[in-house]
């Protein structure tokens, strides 16, 4: 197998940052909010890296849709070895509803665009925690899906993909083109190290808006309310287990 | 407020300085007229934007990958027990590009300019200064004589090895008995007959890197003939020495009470025969380009240091804000506040100067030398003292190994004394005085923010004015040392109130806190101006000074204190 890959990644709060609500509850702030790739999107790029390495594939695309600054994101992928990127302009109200769904159908009408052999995503974002893209964009274009990645071998026509399961691992092969997600303990992403993002600034992104790929961004969901998780209370000590007992039928838990 | 009877009492009687005009024994003469008429501005205000769109973008894109590299890679308490970065950290340095950021990019390097190695360097100081001083013993100075003084061969022989890594650069100067006295080093290298090759005897001590290192750059003496008197005297070159030379040995790692990672060794010169082409610069002008490469590579000091207090501050801050006593948490109390108010204002102003600095050197700034002076003796003083009181600040645990504070307490005492003492770099400060800013032309007025007019206008005070009088000689190094002082405090007043009026133009979000901290600076800075000059005019220290000499004789004559015990034996 030879050919393209085209690598979703995401912008997202970085993973240190605290998260604080809106005054208003209809989000959190990400105003002067320090973001980075998605950790599972790097580990997506670095798996495309790796097989470009090892000569089985001939170029890794980076795709991010979202607004202007989704361009470091991308500059990001370039740096660790991604060969081109592609930019979806979304922004605004567009963007504040932006789901899994979306992108789904922009990554599905991508694929088709550039010919693509394999969809490298993360298997979910540390924002929304959706862990639906992958799943939805292998329907959209009806491949076969290996998701929860944690080992990918490209077998001739085939790709063989360790799964990490509730149950333990699971090994399937599944023919191409394909979706792959990534997860955890698939590989280790490289530092992008400083004279990789000199010339990663000679790369190109290309620029394109979700209307010259047919795709409708309305979406089907409303955000209705933010809120912060509940307080942790303080425990309440009992004496006894017939005071144990009565507590517990007192607040209906029982 | 309260400065503004201070600057009523003072108008008549404007702050004077005295005008120094005498001969030093070298028999040069310097005429040091500090703060004679006003400042000029052009140099400090507005704060200099140094960087242009690309290179901001650039930057940025940097900072976030080698920030990544010393939070996960690079591990500080493992490096200074095993006393060397870990090889595999040393390996990732390298890939990363560390070790040549300064160097042209058609060369191997990342071209970064002053002011994006300063950025880059203040994220190093903040995690680990013993990887600091390896990184900065290579390319602020190790090999940072070809960048400036190189010619085209020297470069492109030698600049892309050392910008990937594969060779480590040393500077050596010292020698046992030559350190703040430079230029009466020992080490010699006389030319052949042939001309063809300089042979290179003499030894150098503390060299950082000497023990790694592949490139040197060596000074030493050589004998020169006057064509005009045919005398032969005895001048500094710079060369470039490399180990593959033959003759170039090094000692062990020496022990030390900080920067343990870093190598520091003696470096032994027997018989190396150094290729004439490798003289870097002039023959005989050795010693000026000695003094270009560490002042060429001061500010990166300052730079760093401010990383390293930021980061100190954060430990400090956070046992504050968690820990309880008495029924309160230990930042809501006066002593706590007073700590963390100082420990701010002095990264405030030592990263205004930093950046100031490599503002205007990237701006094409020919002379900078004063002020990287005084930003290197404040930088080095201003960390010593936040890393002491932080430490303080966090009570027993402080003096913990695992919170770190107490490494980089450990860390920061060579910085007061290494590359230009801090007191032989007061009487430079002093002697030379501020004649790159000075001169009579515009007022702060103008300049400075309106909200901070109350500060301007004590700078302005401290400005005024000069005192004619002359001064005994034997007096001198307690005056002039008295006289940097408050050459740095108003350098000082001048950066923040340069910073401050900035970002209450750009109507930033903690403009007003910067306000208050340029204040408050200005406030204390001007008194400590104040009280100095004061002293110094007055009768009184004459009598002071020579009381410390007379101590100092004393006690120096009897290898030991004088009085005898209280108890009489």
């Amino acid at each position: 197998m030879s050919g393209r890959v085209l690598v979703g990644v995401k912008r997202v709060i970085d993973y240190a940052v605290k998260i604080r609500v809106k005054p208003d509850h209809t989000g959190v702030v990400t105003d002067g909010v320090k973001h980075s790739m998605n950790p599972f999107c790097e580990i997506a790029v670095e798996e495309a890296v790796k097989l470009k390495e090892k000569k089985l594939i001939k170029e890794v695309v980076a795709v991010s849709c979202g607004p202007q600054q989704s361009q470091e994101t991308i500059r990001t992928a370039l740096a660790m070895g991604a060969d081109r990127g592609i930019h979806v302009e979304v922004s605004g109200k567009d963007y504040d509803s932006l789901g899994p769904l979306q992108v789904s159908k922009i990554l599905a009408a991508l694929a088709k665009k550039e010919e693509a052999q394999l969809i490298i995503l993360g298997k979910q974002a540390i924002d929304d925690d959706c862990n639906q893209t992958g799943q939805m964009t292998a329907a959209l274009l009806d491949w076969p899906q290996g998701t929860f990645a944690s080992e990918v071998s490209l077998e001739a026509e085939k790709i063989k993909v360790v799964r990490e399961i509730d149950g333990g691992l699971e090994t399937i092969k599944i023919n191409t083109p394909a979706v792959l997600t990534a997860d955890l303990r698939l590989n280790t992403p490289r530092y992008a190290t400083l004279p990789n993002i000199m010339k990663a600034k000679k790369k190109k992104i290309a620029n394109v808006k979700p209307a010259d790929l047919g795709v409708d961004l309305t979406s089907r969901l409303e955000v209705l309310r933010v809120d912060e998780p509940p307080q942790r209370e303080a425990g309440v000590k009992v004496e006894t287990v017939e005071d144990l007992v009565a507590k517990l039928k007192d607040t209906g838990k029982i | 407020y309260i400065y503004i009877s201070h600057i009523k009492v003072l108008t008549g009687q404007l702050l004077r300085l005295s005008r120094f005009v005498y001969a030093l024994d070298e028999s040069k003469s310097f005429a040091v007229n500090m703060f004679k008429g006003q400042i000029a501005t052009a140099q400090v205000f507005p704060f200099p934007k140094a960087l242009n769109d690309e290179q901001e973008q650039f930057l940025r894109e940097l900072v976030g990958p080698v920030s990544k590299f010393f939070e996960e890679v690079n591990d500080p308490a493992k490096n200074d027990s095993l006393e060397k970065v870990e090889d595999h950290t040393m390996e990732g340095l390298k890939e990363m590009g560390a070790f040549g950021l300064q160097v042209p990019a058609d060369l191997g390097g990342l071209g970064l300019s002053n002011t994006q190695y300063a950025r880059l360097v203040e994220i190093v100081g903040a995690h680990d200064l013993g990887v600091g001083i390896t990184l900065g013993a290579h390319q602020s100075i190790g090999f940072k004589g070809i960048l400036l003084f190189g010619n085209k061969a020297q470069k492109e022989k030698y600049l892309p090895k050392l910008a990937s890594g594969e060779h480590i650069a040393a500077f050596c100067l010292t020698e046992p008995a030559s350190g703040s006295d430079a230029a009466s080093i020992k080490t010699t290298a006389v030319l052949s007959p042939c001309g063809k090759f300089y042979t290179m005897n003499g030894s150098k001590i503390w060299i950082s890197n000497g023990g790694i290192a592949e490139i040197f750059t060596v000074f030493a003496k050589t004998p020169m003939k006057d064509p005009k008197t045919g005398e032969t005297t005895d001048k500094i070159t710079a060369f470039i020495v490399e180990r593959s030379f033959g003759g170039v040995t090094s000692g062990p790692p020496e022990k030390k009470m900080g920067i343990k990672a870093s190598n520091t060794a003696e470096v032994y010169f027997d018989d190396v025969r150094v290729p004439a082409d490798c003289v870097l610069g002039e023959v005989g002008g050795g010693f000026k380009v000695a003094m270009n490469i560490l002042n060429n590579g001061r500010f990166g000091m300052a730079a760093a240091l401010s990383g390293t207090m930021k980061s100190v501050i954060i430990k400090a801050v956070d046992h504050a804000a968690n820990r309880t006593q008495f029924g309160n948490k230990i930042h809501t109390y006066g002593a706590i506040q007073e700590k963390i108010a100082r420990m701010t204002m002095l990264q405030y102003v030592t990263e205004s100067m930093a950046y100031m600095i490599s503002g205007n050197m990237d701006s094409g700034a020919a002379e900078f030398q004063i002020e990287a002076a005084i930003s290197k003796i404040f930088a080095s003083e201003a960390a010593w003292t936040v890393a002491d009181e932080s430490i303080q600040v966090m009570g027993g645990m402080g003096f913990m190994k695992d919170p770190g504070v107490e490494r980089v307490m450990r860390d920061l005492r060579i910085f007061r004394i290494f590359e230009g003492t801090n007191d032989i770099l007061r009487l430079f400060v002093a002697l030379n005085g501020f004649q790159a800013g000075l001169s009579t032309g515009l007022t702060l007025q103008g300049s400075i923010h309106p909200e901070l007019a109350q500060s301007g206008d004590l700078l302005n005070k401290c400005s005024e004015g000069e005192l004619m009088e002359r001064f005994d000689p034997s007096d001198e190094q307690f005056v002039l040392k008295r006289v940097a002082d408050c050459a740095i405090d108003l350098y000082a007043m001048v950066v923040v109130l340069s910073r401050a009026s900035r970002s209450l133009g750009q109507g930033h979000p903690s403009a007003q806190h910067e306000k208050m901290l340029c204040d408050t600076w200005c406030v204390e800075a001007y008194d400590r101006v104040v009280r100095d000059v004061k002293l110094l005019q007055s009768a009184q220290s004459k009598q002071l000074f020579n009381n410390m000499r007379s101590i100092s004789a004393a006690v120096v004559e009897n290898r030991g204190v004088v009085s005898p015990h209280p108890l009489g034996f």
